[in-house]
């Protein structure tokens, strides 16, 4: 070893990171307060894809998000007006091309790939054309999120974002559950099943947007999946599904910041993704067995 | 290389005497034909989901290969078969329940790629960062890529054709097809090893995130002009061939990268079909296509 590798080693040693400073860094309190907002609306809107067989078309939207993020960033305008204003309008579009507001696989699959390929098109645009700052890391910080690097702004947008999308599906709840298991009885009673189909297309296109700045574009997938998959497995009773499914979302983003914070070489978007994935994975060992249609 | 001229046949001569381009014409036809026929029984089985969950598998195990510095072609088959394996036996019970399946290919399908962000900071003298992985790149195919594609490309197609009967059967009507006695459980998870290595083909061109343009789009495009599994292969698998040499072709003239190109010539192919079916439809009113409700969706996903 070199001195210069010594000392290096030494300062990194006397610098490691201490569990009770967590909270000393402001980019730790923005990253628990965002994180938490994204994760309480990534579990309760989660478990709904889950319900409805959605997860492709979430899957989709979240690719989305990328493409439009770039094409913002590339034309010169705030990264977050592209990511909500698109996700949204091709939620949208998605619903009008399947049937009552739920698309077929292969036109999702068609769509989102054309539109991942135009996000590659507007990284080019954006790296080639644009100078300064860390261009090159735009995509891929898009893609696997930045939480660690929030504003206090950006904080504050995520965390009113995240409450208002939890409030419109806890407003939402009964009609959807209804339309979701038995599409046929609600209609017959009256309930609004394709508009609530686009609503919950809009919250779903909201919450992928929302959390592409803090686990990425194309991890949020996994705080879509994993926890409301855990908790349908853990209790057939939907209220009861519903909180499992947020509590796990919400420790799964709480235990991987913590862990990132203490292991510095581990990225943030996988512990938290690490955590979400044991989580399912401990349900198919401990959680009663569900039995599905 | 000299620039753009009218004259594309001393283009196309001067690209190919060029090492380099001459690998990636070559892969990309292979690719083309592979992912073409495989790409059909995705999208006949409605299993788009899952084809593009093995492809995006298919990035960590190239980050991890890159990392443990072993080939990339190494990474990107071990993972993606691995994967399929994984959603092929995981859901063991409760086959046909969607929801189990569709959230547990999500959460393989996200975990894999945060494995991949992981592999990433862990090797950070990665090039351009992992944008050549998930976007591809038509440079860098080496001559004995080639003929690992060529070789396990052959292993697909040929696996493919023996199954290519009962397959079709038990994808439109597993219920049938069980009573019948075709095997459809263990088809069900053959047919998944053979999309993860299809996957795994289509990655090294196309990246991780856009082996849709050459699984999925051409064999869209076929299915939504013909119905009948002979033509609507061979028409599958002309689409991805011509999307492959003229996304190649304009590529290398072009600052964009290849995984546009793909994407747009397969998407207006898939448009321009979807257009001729809903006029050919509304002249006769006779459906011609397979209709995206009439299928029972066997083992696929939304």
């Amino acid at each position: 070893m070199t001195p210069a590798a010594v000392t290096a080693a030494t300062v990194s040693a006397a610098t490691s990171p201490a569990l009770g400073d967590i909270f000393t860094d402001p980019f730790m309190r923005y990253a628990f307060i965002a994180g938490t907002a994204v994760a309480l609306a990534a579990g309760l809107v989660g478990y709904f894809l889950v319900l409805r067989a959605q997860i492709f078309t979430a899957d989709a939207l979240s690719h989305v998000a990328f493409t439009g993020a770039l094409a913002a960033l590339a034309a010169g305008l705030d990264l977050r007006l592209g990511l909500f204003a698109v996700t949204i309008v091709v939620a949208l579009a998605m619903g009008v091309l399947g049937p009552r507001a739920r698309p077929d696989d292969v036109v999702i699959g068609g769509v989102f790939a054309w539109i991942l390929g135009l996000g590659v098109f507007f990284l080019t645009l954006y790296t080639t054309h644009r100078s300064g700052g860390a261009n090159g890391q735009a995509g891929v910080s898009v893609l696997f999120g930045s939480i660690f690097g929030l504003s206090a702004a950006e904080t504050w947008l995520s965390a009113a974002v995240g409450v208002i999308v939890c409030a419109a599906i806890l407003i939402m709840a009964r009609p959807l559950l209804f339309a979701s298991l038995d599409e046929a009885v609600a209609t017959a009673r009256g309930v609004a099943v394709r508009s609530l189909g686009y609503g919950f297309l809009v919250l779903v296109a909201v919450t992928t947007a929302e959390a592409t700045q803090v686990v990425g574009a194309l991890l949020i997938l996994g705080l879509l999946a994993a926890p409301a998959g855990a908790a349908m497995r853990i209790t057939t009773r939907p209220l009861e599904a519903l909180a499992i499914s947020a509590g796990i979302a919400v420790a799964s983003v709480w235990i991987g910041l913590t862990a990132s914070y203490l292991l510095p070489d581990v990225p943030p978007s996988f512990a938290i993704l690490a955590v979400a994935t044991l989580a399912y994975a401990g349900s198919y060992a401990g959680g009663r067995r569900v039995a599905t249609a | 290389m000299s620039p753009f001229s009218w004259n594309l046949v001393a283009d196309v001569r001067e690209m190919w005497s060029i090492p380099l381009l001459l690998n990636a014409f070559r892969a990309g036809t292979v690719i083309a034909v592979v992912a073409a026929i495989v790409g059909w029984f995705m999208v006949l089985r409605r299993q788009s989901f899952a084809g593009h969950t093995l492809a995006l598998v298919g990035f960590p195990g190239a980050a991890a290969a890159v990392w443990l510095g072993i080939g990339i072609a190494v990474g990107y088959y071990s993972a993606c078969i691995a994967a399929a394996l994984v959603i092929a036996l995981l859901p063991a019970a409760g086959r046909r329940g969607y929801r189990e399946e569709s959230s547990v290919i999500g959460t393989v399908q996200a975990f894999a790629l945060a494995c991949g962000t992981l592999f990433v900071s862990l090797y950070k003298g990665l090039l351009g960062g992992p944008t050549a992985l998930l976007f591809g790149t038509f440079l860098g195919i080496s001559s004995t890529q080639v003929v690992t594609l060529v070789i396990v490309g052959s292993a697909v197609v040929a696996i493919t054709a023996v199954i290519a009967r009962p397959l079709v059967f038990s994808s439109i009507d597993p219920d049938v097809a069980a009573a019948g006695g075709v095997p459809v459980r263990t088809l069900d998870v053959i047919f998944l090893v053979v999309l993860g290595a299809t996957a795994a083909e289509a990655s090294q061109i196309t990246g991780s995130l856009l082996v849709f343009a050459l699984l999925l789009l051409p064999a869209a495009t076929a299915q939504r002009l013909t119905a009948r599994p002979g033509p609507g292969i061979a028409l599958a698998i002309a689409i991805a061939l011509v999307t492959i040499w003229s996304a190649l072709f304009i590529a290398v003239y072009s600052v964009y990268p290849i995984g546009f190109w793909l994407t747009t010539i397969a998407f207006g192919f898939y448009v321009l079909a979807s257009v001729a079916a809903a006029l050919r439809n509304a002249r006769r009113s006779v459906p011609t296509r397979i209709a995206a409700g009439a299928l029972p969706a066997a083992g696929g996903v939304r």
